[in-house]
């Protein structure tokens, strides 16, 4: 998304005649869009940092070793661990059956791909309680078998995986339908296998939207909230993630341990965004296309 | 080894695209088949390659069926109109692509596969464009890589589709000329799709013209332009001096090049 944005805006404008007025609106704009991200973004993160190490260096360390936040912090990388592979998978076996093949219910299975967004999370985590629920569909299958999914680890990592479907499937539909099937053929006819396809030319062909997929649906995977919230449970140290946690502390009053938390979060997300902007950078000097 | 197609039938739905198409390209030959657009001639190729299936009908390589074999195992060159590069390697990669993906038993070692590939580059003039990637290359260079890539596994048949469709009218001739002594050094059967009547006279062996699916003639350049089988083979050809723009535009290929052929003619 944000490549098509800076397409559009190094895209040039031919400005009016006159230049002066131009130089006048163009910082009007800019001020505008730069206030918009401060007061909206900049602010709310710095705040957020600000608090947590409101009562110094200590007592931040202090929050961040609670034995509680490390349990979140260790679920919260499980869930990636699991959600996010699953969903690579998913992704490229979707989007390179819709982007190759013709077949009955395509347009549904495009369509079903992107549910998740346009679900709530919350109803999300409703839909997984009512399948795997004590009183679920399969609720007593389950109890038989003596496993435990709402409650407890698998339902949290169903939940997340559930709202994480979209990304990577969304990244390279697109890529994958401007790749062709041009490049697979000629691979094929040269001999190699389809697993020697897919790992030599296919994916390949396609890294640049895979890596942005993978970079979104993990953040997505450690910042979900609503779904998870209703699997949980929120048993301390056991079912607790990063953003169940920070509420938790946070409705307990305990302002600078929830921020602490919450500053991991953030750190995360900023690293995110370092990582794609030269993820970025090194693909444009690659190739000038 | 020839290619044999027997009574080959393909659909699109209710379009037929080939209708009980008989021909054989004879071993060591350059056959061209020649049509409109629209007239079968890439699905035919498609098919001899195992890349379309076929609704009814046989294909011979060698006299040996392979109407169900895969693609992958009939081991034949394919060069695609838009070269249809591996656009993250390297010439060089491309090139030895066809050799790398072998089983390890009948894969050579690695300093045979680099020797190979540096023969190949040298065939095609290419030598020092190995470590280049293909965005870096002319559509010509493209389309010399394209054959190196399909010749280094060796195949005893070549197939052709449009290979200098994308290229200007200059580029296009010269390829050609270059494409017959080629065929010519190598021991090697091809067969190439083309909707240019002037490209298809001049290389090719055997000319087959084709129409809506079905084998209007078959004959030597000669033959074709001196006693044209029908109506349409004595006027696709009879349009070569005349109307090609508007051909050009039928098949999407470039019409100011085609235009500035015209006007060189």
């Amino acid at each position: 998304m944000s490549s098509a944005v800076h397409a559009s805006v190094a895209g040039g404008v031919a400005w009016p005649a006159s230049p002066s007025r131009a130089e006048w609106e163009r910082r009007l704009l800019i001020a505008a869009a730069m206030a918009f991200v401060g007061a909206f973004l900049v602010l709310p993160l710095a705040f957020v940092l600000a608090s947590a190490l409101r009562n110094g260096f200590a007592a931040y360390v202090t929050a961040l070793a609670d034995p509680d936040a490390l349990a979140a912090l260790r679920l919260t990388l499980v869930v990636v661990a699991v959600a996010v592979p699953c969903n690579c998978v998913f992704g490229i076996a979707a989007a390179w059956a819709i982007t190759r093949f013709d077949f009955r219910g395509k347009n549904a299975l495009v369509t079903l791909i992107d549910l998740p967004l346009s679900v709530s999370p919350v109803i999300a985590g409703l839909v997984c309680v009512l399948v795997f629920g004590q009183r679920g569909w399969l609720g007593p299958s389950l109890e038989a078998l003596d496993v435990q999914v709402i409650f407890a680890v698998p339902g949290i990592v169903l939940a997340t995986t559930f709202v994480t479907v979209p990304f990577v499937a969304r990244e390279l539909i697109p890529v994958m339908q401007a790749q062709g099937r041009d490049q697979e053929e000629a691979a094929l006819l040269l001999g190699a296998s389809g697993w020697q396809m897919l790992r030599r030319v296919t994916l390949p062909g396609v890294r640049h939207g895979l890596v942005y997929g993978v970079i979104l649906c993990t953040a997505r995977a450690m910042g979900e909230f609503g779904a998870v919230s209703v699997v949980s449970g929120h048993i301390r140290g056991v079912t607790d993630t990063l953003p169940l946690h920070v509420e938790m502390l946070y409705n307990e009053y305990q302002f600078t341990a929830a921020f602490a938390v919450a500053s991991l979060l953030v750190l995360a997300a900023l690293l995110v965004v370092v990582v794609q902007s030269l993820f970025d950078r090194r693909r444009r000097a690659a190739s000038p296309a | 080894m020839s290619i044999e197609f027997i009574g080959v039938t393909r659909r699109f739905g209710s379009v037929v695209a080939l209708d009980r198409v008989d021909l054989v390209a004879h071993s060591g030959e350059l056959t061209a088949v020649l049509g409109p657009s629209g007239s079968g001639k890439t699905s035919l190729l498609r098919i001899a390659a195992g890349l379309d299936p076929l609704e009814a009908g046989r294909i011979l390589l060698h006299g040996a069926d392979v109407t169900t074999m895969p693609g992958r195992e009939r081991r034949v060159g394919f060069v695609f109109q838009h070269y249809a590069l591996f656009a993250h390697m390297t010439v060089a990669a491309n090139v030895a692509f066809g050799l790398d993906v072998r089983p390890r038993a009948t894969r050579l070692p690695a300093a045979g596969i680099r020797a190979r590939v540096r023969d190949l580059l040298a065939q095609v003039e290419l030598d020092s464009l190995g470590d280049r990637y293909p965005h870096q290359l002319s559509g010509g260079q493209r389309q010399r890589v394209a054959l190196a890539r399909a010749l280094a596994t060796e195949p005893s048949v070549l197939l052709l589709d449009e290979p200098f469709g994308a290229l200007d009218a200059r580029v296009r001739k010269d390829l050609r000329r270059w494409l017959r002594t080629l065929h010519d050094e190598l021991d090697i059967t091809s067969l190439f799709v083309t909707h240019d009547q002037d490209e298809a006279l001049e290389v090719a062996d055997r000319v087959v013209v084709l129409n809506r699916g079905r084998i209007e003639q078959v004959g030597v350049a000669e033959e074709l332009t001196r006693r044209p089988a029908s109506p349409f083979v004595s006027e696709f050809l009879g349009d070569a001096r005349r109307a090609r723009p508007v051909d050009c535009v039928q098949c999407g290929c470039h019409m100011a090049e085609a235009g500035t052929a015209l006007a060189a003619d």
